[in-house]
């Protein structure tokens, strides 16, 4: 395998710095977020590598365990950060994080005790790779679910009122915008799974051809993984779109949006 | 009974807390039934609100109605075709009489009416009017009407509630007196 240099990551940042000044230029507002993004990457990524540079070594539960909630609480912060109408912090962090927890852990300790079943099962090189995968994913497509789910009820909250005026209960009541907010959560891994191989190559496994693995051992990994992130996004959203549904309503079936931050 | 008084006094306020969709204090009966001893979606088939402005939300008349009733959509002056009508071409006199049926068809026992002609011409507002009292009077149920109409609250209404800013009064309403 060919090791990068630094001065090969500078040349690949100049890209990301020209993309900066363009949209600075064309005042498209998005200079500021990308940069911050593409800083916090730069460290995230240096840092996570020495991490695990150390903990590949041992293969100790309790670190690992450390690890994966850390990683767990992040996401499930991030989960609501950039929404258009978003939740209350703690309550859209609780619904996040159980959501996220229920869908992604499961997944993974499944695939660590059952599919792969490394030794020992919590062996680092496995389950956090898979972890950041499962969370990472699981993540993107339950933010964008909660976003469509908030914004719809927000924006349809007189015709919401108007069912239930008409005796509808809760759940016909905003059947129609709960369905769509699990599309659209679903949209992304559905496309990339049906185009994968045909149009793109997947990351994961771009990177294990990249590191010699096999092509075929690399397909079937990434086969896999895209199983896991597909039900593990999937029970994602179901979750949290019925857990957020649930709560914007009263006890009398009343619409109550006293759980959305609304500036 | 009718319910009169200046914009903003909370006259619509009122109905929807009387529909238990707004939270609300006190107890609110209709006949032996307490609005809180049963699921709120069946107290609000019972106790149905017609709002001041309908919502739609599918993109044919039809389908926001389970049956086509001959007799409710003849009377308002609807034929059996109106059920693939777009929403989005109804005019607002046409959705305030198409909501008005649909509420009729739940079979409710009390109605409450937020300015239920406001959007509707001479003719209409008087089939709308029978339609409601004939109910009325077939089931024998109460019935709360909002208007800024003194002439129709005459017409329609055997007690009147007016409220104001420092008090509200009820008062009978026997022909002349408004």
């Amino acid at each position: 395998m060919i090791h990068l240099t630094p001065w090969d990551l500078v040349i690949a940042s100049s890209m990301i710095i020209l993309l900066a000044i363009t949209s600075l230029l064309l005042q498209l507002n998005i200079a500021r977020q990308l940069t911050i993004a593409a800083i916090r990457n730069v460290i995230q990524l240096l840092l996570i590598g020495y991490i695990l540079k150390l903990i590949f070594n041992t293969s100790n539960l309790f670190l690992l365990a450390s690890i994966a909630t850390i990683m767990l609480l992040v996401a499930g912060y991030e989960i609501n950060a950039r929404q258009k109408y978003p939740l209350k912090r703690w309550v859209g962090f609780k619904i996040g994080t159980s959501a996220l927890f229920l869908s992604s852990f499961s997944m993974v300790l499944l695939t660590l005790m059952v599919i792969v079943a490394p030794t020992p099962w919590y062996s680092p090189q496995y389950a956090i790779p898979l972890l950041g995968m499962l969370l990472g994913n699981t993540m993107n497509g339950i933010s964008l679910g909660m976003d469509k789910l908030n914004q719809s009820v927000y924006q349809q909250r007189a015709i919401i009122e108007q069912r239930l005026m008409l005796g509808q209960t809760y759940q016909e009541a905003i059947k129609e915008i709960r369905t769509e907010s699990i599309r659209t959560g679903m949209i992304p891994i559905i496309n990339s799974m049906a185009i994968a191989g045909l149009v793109s190559l997947p990351g994961m496994m771009t990177g294990q051809i990249l590191s010699g693995t096999p092509p075929v051992e690399a397909v079937k990994y990434q086969i896999l993984i895209f199983f896991l992130i597909a039900s593990g996004t999937g029970f994602g959203i179901m979750l949290a779109v019925w857990m957020i549904a649930k709560r914007m309503f009263d006890e009398r079936q009343r619409l109550d949006l006293a759980i959305l931050k609304i500036k | 009974m009718g319910m009169t008084g200046p914009s903003g006094i909370g006259k619509s306020i009122l109905l929807k807390a009387l529909a238990d969709i707004l939270p609300h204090q006190g107890e609110i009966f209709l006949g032996e039934i307490e609005s809180q001893m049963i699921p709120a979606p069946q107290w609000r088939r019972k106790v149905a609100l017609l709002p001041a402005e309908s919502q739609w939300w599918c993109d044919t008349v039809g389908e926001h109605f389970k049956i086509f009733d001959e007799t409710l959509f003849g009377q308002l002056g609807f034929e059996q075709k109106v059920m693939g009508w777009q929403i989005s071409h109804l005019s607002s006199g046409e959705k305030q009489r198409l909501a008005c049926i649909r509420l009729l068809i739940n079979q409710p026992e009390a109605l409450l009416l937020d300015e239920p002609t406001a959007n509707l011409d001479k003719d209409n507002q008087a089939n709308l009017e029978s339609l409601i009292s004939d109910y009325q009077k077939k089931y024998q149920i109460p019935v709360i009407w909002i208007s800024h109409d003194k002439a129709q609250l005459e017409r329609v209404c055997q007690q009147l509630l007016v409220l104001n800013k420092e008090n509200y009064k009820l008062r009978p309403l026997t022909g002349a007196q408004l």
